[in-house]
């Protein structure tokens, strides 16, 4: 495991942020943490990036404890946070220099280096301009290219694609999913479900500073029920006579039939409505998503 | 050391690139030593021996003032995502603050000299050794090192970058409760007491007697004055920044 984490504790003040999360990650896997404003993503990740000091509990990366070997976890972490962590005033070509002169790079490997994560993120041309000038999509490019000048076995992604157009969100997906090819274990929050069924492995989801799920975006969606078949019809009477024949649950015009999603249980419905002279207008197949997930998980929990 | 030297490096180059800085930390020690040569010099004295008078106090102004303003450059940092970066990455945890600190010092060479030399157009005519010159350069340093330390331990502390720029603010004021524009035995009684022990009246007249060719009587006071300061701000701004993380 290369995150570990035992009943781990933060409040502020009388604000309890976590309240004893357990958590383990598998190397080379990717983790999304997932949940809305304030149930503690950031702060889970600030405590493993030894930013933060837990209140309680306790937590391991890589074997380190972050509090006692916080400088042990510094070398093989890198963190990119919520928000660009870039100098504004400073080339991305100085920016990334300073930070391999910082990974004790010497002169000539770090400027090396930063030629090849400049190729790697598109940044050539612009590696001479100030920071200042670059589009949001750049900036979070050259921030990951920051955060890989050291090729670190773990990479914290606080909510790496918040406030990017669609564009640039897909290049940074990409640009993550290269990493995950190249071994580095990714341990990611986020608000998009989108993101998460793309990237993770594993999906926690979190909410008032607990797990309230865990699974695989599959697993996950399962959970809150599976596929079904969403019949429209003129009137309420036909929706009734439908529901007759086939079973389901009547909505005013339109009937829910629990389904596999197969194209033989959508004849066998069609076919028997036809056999009993019920006309369906519409049908659509349902399919939950990880909306439909967190939408049921954290009604529950609150 | 290579973690600071990056850090300086870095530091300095923020630091020149924002102009604004740069122009008031030269333009305003200039314009305030021209305004007191030549709109209250005539009032407070002659012209051409107030120039001697002020351009040291001048000198030591402007230097706390530059200093103060490492107190915004690390409130900066602080409520930007860059800190935690660093402060994720294996590197000494003060190397951060080290390198506003030797900007700090960059700057106020620069500014230092500006005002040398405008002081020489002005009429400035200081003592030649250069004994005496190192002696009260190296005062500055100390004097700049120690009140740099000072405001990055603002800097870590302040909300906001315009909270941190409140030291500036004090150090802007404060040297007009010394000698450095008006000898403090023309003040009132409640004043003059003030003035007389404030850390930066010795400073100033060690500088003065030292520039001027005259025996300098409080150059252990400025010494142990300017020197406890930074033992006591160096040690409080690290500690504080050490403890960041249990927020």
């Amino acid at each position: 495991m290369i995150v570990e984490t035992e009943g781990l504790t933060k409040r502020y003040g009388s604000n309890t942020v976590l309240s004893g999360l357990d958590l383990k990650v598998a190397e080379g896997s990717v983790l999304a943490l997932l949940g809305p404003n304030g149930a503690g993503k950031t702060t889970t990740i600030r405590i493993l990036s030894t930013l933060t000091r837990p209140d309680g509990g306790s937590a391991r990366v890589c074997g380190f404890d972050v509090v006692r070997e916080a400088a042990a976890v510094r070398g093989v972490i890198s963190l990119t946070g919520q928000y660009a962590a870039v100098d504004e005033e400073q080339t991305g070509r100085e920016n990334l220099v300073m930070i391999a002169r910082l990974r004790r790079f010497a002169r000539g490997s770090a400027r090396a280096r930063a030629v090849e994560l400049l190729e790697r993120f598109d940044l050539v041309d612009a590696a001479d301009r100030r920071v200042r000038t670059y589009s949001g999509g750049m900036r979070r490019r050259l921030d990951l290219a920051m955060s890989l000048v050291a090729r670190p076995r773990l990479l914290f992604l606080d909510e790496p694609t918040t406030g990017l157009d669609p564009v640039s969100r897909t290049t940074m997906w990409d640009a993550i999913g290269d990493l995950v090819r190249d071994g580095v274990t990714i341990f990611l929050t986020t608000q998009y479900l989108e993101e998460a069924d793309r990237l993770a492995d594993r999906i926690v989801v979190l909410h008032n500073g607990d797990v309230v799920a865990d699974g695989t975006a599959d697993a996950l969606k399962n959970s809150v029920g599976g596929t079904r078949l969403d019949l429209s019809f003129g009137s309420a009477e036909d929706a009734s006579r439908a529901q007759a024949v086939v079973g389901g649950a009547v909505d005013e015009l339109m009937l829910s039939v629990p389904s596999d999603g197969s194209a033989t249980h959508l004849h066998r419905v069609l076919d028997d409505l036809l056999a009993a002279r019920v006309s369906v207008l519409r049908v659509s197949t349902h399919r939950p998503t990880l909306d439909d997930v967190f939408t049921s998980l954290t009604a529950v929990a609150a | 050391m290579t973690a600071s030297l990056t850090m300086a490096g870095r530091s300095i180059r923020l630091s020149r690139r924002n102009l604004d800085l740069v122009i008031m930390a030269i333009m305003l020690p200039v314009l305030m030593m021209a305004l007191f040569v030549y709109v209250f010099g005539g009032a407070i004295g002659h012209v051409e021996s107030y120039v001697d008078y002020v351009v040291p106090g001048i000198l030591v102004l402007c230097t706390g003032y530059g200093a103060s303003s490492t107190s915004m450059a690390v409130a900066d940092d602080m409520k930007k995502g860059v800190i935690d970066r660093f402060r994720s990455m294996p590197v000494s945890s003060f190397a951060v603050l080290t390198g506003h600190v030797t900007a700090s010092v960059a700057r106020n060479a620069v500014a230092t000299s500006a005002v040398v030399l405008v002081a020489l157009l002005m009429g400035f005519r200081p003592s030649v050794s250069i004994v005496s010159w190192v002696l009260a350069l190296g005062l500055l340093l100390l004097y700049v090192l120690a009140l740099s330390w000072l405001a990055a331990g603002f800097g870590v502390i302040a909300r906001t970058v315009e909270s941190a720029s409140l030291l500036g603010f004090f150090m802007l004021f404060i040297p007009y409760l010394s000698s450095a524009f008006v000898p403090v035995d023309t003040m009132p009684a409640v004043l003059r007491v003030v003035s007389e022990h404030q850390p930066i009246t010795p400073v100033i007249e060690t500088v003065r007697a030292l520039l001027t060719g005259q025996p300098a009587t409080s150059g252990w006071l400025a010494l142990a004055w300017s020197g406890g300061l930074l033992v006591a701000a160096f040690g409080w701004a690290t500690w504080l920044f050490s403890r960041i993380n249990r927020r």
